[in-house]
């Protein structure tokens, strides 16, 4: 490794640490001085815009123009010509193994409904479980430390699981180890397009490796609603004769369900903006695209922005009711405030 | 019996007696399922780290279970041809140079905002702030090609950058700056408006600016919120590969860790000794991270998900 660049770097580094909160807060002193100077009557319609105005200028200029602007490019060719609805066309074009279709078809069948429903049944089951043993804070933290690393990383971990020799070379890989010790043919979990080259054990085995990941997080969301059930409640159903079963499913059940709605439409978000596990374990070959890897393709190998823009539209459609539920809840709240 | 002990189920039953060997029975299944599931759970983890010891004949050719009997075999030839053979020393660095600005910018851009939506009237208030939690599940792919565009033509590439004497990161600073600040102001404006209002009532009556309740009151009994947060974005910074991959992934000299493993994983092939020490030397950082600021994370993430 060349050290010089530290040299060079490190400065840089710095006056980014200092430099940024520095000129910010002399921002804020120096406006707030301004302010004061202004007639009692029109500070208080001055002074929230000099606090929200970065805050308004960065996501304006990064987030919300841009999403305009990919809007407007999604109906033009690459060289800004209007086209109408001719980008949607072509990635919708040939149904069901054309344009986008196995994209979406992976995204919104495969990933939203097994990913959530794994990640939900994984992160209840484990949290139950774990709130009736003494080493809990211990287990969790081993179940939620694939959380802290990256997409990347997990891939790369999984690949090993899931490395594939051909039936009768000793197999490196855990699972076809484990496959082979039963005198079962070893298994290229991702390429086997099971059943009939659909390929939804090569989906599943991604889904998998990114559920593996992710179930600490609805976990620990799963595991503080579980505690705040009161014991009472719980005590009274077992005076009354109810078993273990029966309590979690008519009592623990219940009381969790707006927590299990709000961590699964999260996991449904999560579900469709997939993107790093899938290109690294399979790079979206096999019939694993997703839309994020498709997007990123167009965008980045292909160079083509007008097709590239069509596909991310199509991924804030798929959103949308997420986000419209969202948006539904929190006014909910807000309105109880 | 109390409260506390009427959440778990009691033995009752008497010494030996079947309903007490029942219970007991239900303990040990409890119990194997519990270690069990912990143990598959933690088995992927643990086949790559034996594995990345190991030498690389031995990876190609055994199980890395088989590294348990003799002839034990483990070497640290790995983790030197990783920092020898690819520039990984470089992309660590990187790193910390794409990550510590991308969650310094937005927090403290967020802090001041927050403020704002939890503590000022302003007309559309409600309506902006509406808009930032609805910003949080807008996928970003929505975002890439016009900023991408921008930032070619306006030199904001790491090329350019260099020449004229910028960081190379800027472009991805900003990026990130924009995409952690719907959720950085979000969390912060919950915890803001979630302090008690006498506080700043009886300081403003003292005759306490905005500025001062804002830095001597708010921001000191905001540490836990803050440090939830900064964690929360350095480490999503940190394990982030799409967006690195866009404004920098053309620059292998400034591309940060994650991208700099998925080229490996990539152009490797067969040399899977070198994925196994490269993807160990990634994970250190954010699981050093996580493991001593536990707390703080899953506060974070309690935060952040109960949304609305």
């Amino acid at each position: 490794m060349d050290f010089s660049i530290l040299l060079q770097d490190i400065p840089t580094l710095l006056v980014v640490i200092i430099g940024v909160p520095a000129v910010l807060v002399a921002y804020i002193v120096g406006g707030e001085y301004l302010i004061r100077r202004l007639p009692d009557e029109n500070r208080p319609q001055v002074r929230p815009w000099l606090w929200v105005g970065p805050a308004l200028v960065i996501v304006g200029g990064i987030l919300l123009l841009p999403a305009i602007a990919t809007v407007i490019q999604s109906v033009q060719d690459n060289h800004g010509n209007f086209v109408g609805l001719q980008n949607y066309a072509t990635q919708l074009a040939d149904f069901p193994s054309g344009g986008s279709w196995i994209a979406i078809r992976n995204n919104v069948l495969i990933w939203l409904i097994f990913y959530t429903l794994f990640v939900l049944a994984f992160g209840l089951a484990l949290a139950v479980l774990f709130d009736r043993v003494g080493y809990e804070t211990l287990v969790k933290t081993l179940i939620f430390m694939p959380m802290a690393i990256s997409s990347v990383a997990l891939g790369v971990i999984w690949k090993f699981m899931y490395w594939y020799q051909p039936a009768g070379a000793s197999q490196t890989g855990t699972l076809n180890a484990f496959v082979t010790f039963f005198h079962h043919e070893p298994v290229a979990w991702l390429q086997d397009q099971w059943p009939n080259g659909i390929g939804i054990l090569d989906n599943l085995a991604v889904v998998t490796a990114a559920t593996w990941g992710i179930v600490g997080f609805s976990m620990v969301i799963l595991s503080a609603a579980l505690k705040g059930i009161p014991g009472e409640l719980l005590e009274a159903a077992r005076v009354d004769g109810a078993g273990e079963l029966t309590i979690f499913r008519r009592v623990i059940f219940p009381l969790m369900m707006p927590t299990i709605v709000v961590v699964g439409t999260t996991l449904v978000i999560f579900a469709l903006k997939i993107f790093g596990e899938v290109y690294v374990m399979t790079n979206g070959n096999y019939n694993t695209d997703v839309l994020a890897l498709r997007m990123f393709n167009l965008l980045y190998l292909s160079h083509n922005n007008a097709a590239a823009s069509a596909v991310a539209i199509i991924l804030l459609i798929a959103v949308i009711p997420v986000l419209i539920f969202n948006l539904r809840q929190f006014r909910a709240v807000e309105a109880r405030r | 019996m109390s409260v506390a002990t009427a959440a778990r189920p009691e033995s009752t039953a008497a010494v030996w007696s079947p309903q007490w060997i029942a219970q007991r029975f239900s303990r040990v299944i409890l119990h194997v399922a519990v270690i069990g599931l912990t143990i598959v759970w933690i088995v992927p983890t643990v086949g790559l780290l034996v594995s990345s010891f190991r030498p690389a004949v031995a990876i190609l050719n055994t199980g890395w279970w088989t590294a348990f009997s003799p002839p034990f075999q483990f070497t640290l030839q790995n983790y030197r041809d990783m920092l020898d053979q690819s520039n990984l020393g470089t992309a660590i660095f990187n790193s910390f140079m794409v990550s510590i600005p991308s969650t310094v910018i937005p927090v403290a851009v967020a802090a001041f905002a927050a403020y704002a939506f939890a503590w000022m009237k302003f007309p559309a208030r409600d309506w902006i702030f509406l808009a930032f939690v609805g910003l949080l599940a807008v996928p970003l792919q929505l975002t890439f090609v016009p900023v991408l565009s921008f930032f070619v033509q306006h030199g904001i590439v790491p090329d350019k950058l260099t020449e004229v004497g910028l960081p190379p990161w800027l472009g991805l600073w900003l990026a990130h700056a924009g995409y952690g600040l719907p959720f950085s102001t979000y969390l912060l404006a919950n915890f803001f408006r979630a302090l008690p209002s006498d506080l700043f009532e009886s300081a403003e009556i003292d005759g306490a600016g905005t500025l001062t309740v804002f830095f001597r009151i708010i921001l000191p009994l905001s540490v836990p919120a803050l440090a939830s947060l900064i964690i929360f974005q350095f480490l999503w910074v940190w394990n982030d590969v799409l967006v690195a991959l866009i404004y920098v992934g053309g620059s292998p000299d400034v591309a940060p860790l994650t991208v700099n493993l998925a080229d490996l994983t990539n152009s490797l092939g067969q040399n899977y000794q070198l994925l196994t020490s490269a993807a160990f030397f990634s994970m250190v950082i954010p699981i050093v991270v996580f493991l001593s600021l536990q707390r703080y994370f899953v506060r974070g993430i309690l935060a952040g998900s109960v949304k609305g």
